[in-house]
């Protein structure tokens, strides 16, 4: 038995759960796919007192349309992939989630898992920022929206208290004239990505740059945002030159990698200024063909 | 400290009822509660593929899922492939024939990925099916063949009335 000893609750109700998170705090590590935790388990840097499985809980693996598209924080990363909704209102979600790990793994992953889990590395905290979701947080004192900005604050830690458990992710719905594009480049499909992204870009009426957001994955404590890349694309006619400066600034200015077993951090900023400027040219063209075939 | 738990789990059609420690792996329930080798581990963190079984259907790892949280669920092992001791499942025809394994240690975990892979993809190209075996390392580098295998176990399933 590789883990450390600890007490184990499967929880039927979400008010059990909450319970027992009120109960116990940060002793109760909260169990969703047990896709990171259980490695961190097996090598025993993880040695939770209390493991309070949410596998039980029903009512946390909903997708629900309402203005936007509210995904239980219990889906696996599998249905989400599969249903048709998140195809049609979240594309770049979609596009990102075959990029987790192998499907084995997404059988089990779960979103609000790898959210709450906060890797640098993970596909959808990248994709969270990017859209600027919102999570639900509950506890035993109500629920409370968390902007994904605040959400995540560092190296795997959440603006998520001792008490609460991520119970939803709300993603807002694509909008007309915006464009979209995930990449990232991992040296064997499924593994962690040297370097990635998620692309988001809006036109105004006459077609010029009405906003951009460039959210990049291992190359900061978290999430990384690149704000002067996105910056200087705002309020210019979209064209290649305007797509490789921003790669430039996201990669130079932007960012500060650490690097790491397989990428240097020199290497780490050469990918993410090529596919700075592939994503944004994806997403220009998505919203062309938009355009062109509605 | 911890306390042991009740579980109940149906393997290849039968039922198992058992006291485990919560801490208890799924991979080593499988082999040294309920008896049943063929799974095998490797990584244990979940990179390798070699523990790979069906829970209700789906592919998952069973190194890095707690035999407490299969309580109440189906499980498939590559021991439940075959109808009985004398036949094949046409995916192990397949291996057998076109020699999709060498040392054999990730077999078993390759077979219970292409299982689920070729019910929902039956018919798939050589590019796909690379892609769909890449959660399973082979430290003999035998991909040909085990790509060979599953092209063949594909057209075998097809045919099968």
């Amino acid at each position: 038995m590789k883990p450390a000893p600890f007490n184990y609750f499967a929880p039927a109700s979400l008010e059990e759960a909450l319970a027992l998170k009120a109960q116990h705090g940060e002793e109760a590590k909260a169990l969703a796919g047990g896709q990171s935790l259980i490695p961190a388990m097996n090598f025993r840097v993880a040695q939770p007192a209390i493991l309070v499985d949410l596998n039980r809980i029903a009512s946390l693996r909903d997708i629900r349309k309402n203005g936007a598209l509210t995904i239980g924080a219990m889906t696996t990363q599998s249905t989400a992939e599969k249903n048709p909704l998140v195809a049609e209102h979240v594309p770049l979600l979609h596009e990102a989630l075959p990029n987790i790990a192998h499907p084995q793994i997404r059988n089990r992953g779960t979103i609000g898992g790898s959210v709450a889990h906060a890797d640098p590395a993970a596909e959808l905290p990248v994709v969270c920022l990017a859209l600027r979701t919102r999570m639900q947080a509950q506890s035993q004192s109500g629920e409370r929206w968390i902007e994904a900005q605040e959400f995540f604050s560092g190296l795997f830690s959440t603006a998520l208290a001792a008490d609460e458990l991520l119970t939803a992710v709300e993603f807002p719905l694509v909008e007309e004239r915006t464009g979209y594009a995930f990449l990232e480049v991992a040296r064997r499909h499924g593994d962690y990505a040297m370097a990635g992204l998620a692309a988001v870009l809006s036109l105004d009426e006459n077609g010029l740059c009405r906003q951009a957001r460039l959210v990049y994955l291992n190359v900061g404590d978290g999430p990384l945002e690149a704000t002067q890349a996105a910056a200087s694309l705002q309020g210019q006619k979209p064209s290649a030159k305007a797509f490789q400066d921003a790669g430039k600034i996201a990669s130079q200015e932007d960012m500060q990698p650490f690097g790491n077993l397989h990428a240097s951090p020199q290497y780490q900023q050469h990918l993410s200024a090529v596919l700075t400027q592939r994503a944004l040219q994806l997403a220009l063209n998505r919203i062309t063909q938009k355009a062109t075939h509605p | 400290m911890s306390q042991t738990h009740s579980i109940q789990v149906r393997i290849n059609g039968t039922p198992y009822a058992h006291e485990v420690e919560p801490r208890l792996l799924l991979a080593d329930y499988i082999r040294q509660v309920v008896g049943l080798s063929g799974t095998h581990i490797g990584c244990e963190h979940g990179v390798c593929g070699a523990c790979t079984i069906l829970l209700d259907g789906q592919a998952v790892r069973s190194c890095i899922m707690l035999a407490v949280q299969a309580d109440g669920h189906e499980l498939t092992t590559v021991e439940g492939l075959a109808q009985d001791e004398k036949s094949l499942h046409p995916i192990q025809e397949a291996f057998w024939e076109a020699h999709g394994l060498q040392c054999g240690f990730c077999t078993p975990g390759i077979l219970m990925t292409l299982v689920p892979y070729l019910e929902e993809n039956p018919n798939p190209t050589e590019t796909e099916v690379r892609d769909a075996i890449s959660g399973n390392l082979c430290r003999c580098t035998g991909y040909q063949h085990i790509v060979d295998a599953a092209l063949l176990a594909a057209e075998k399933l097809q045919s099968k009335p």
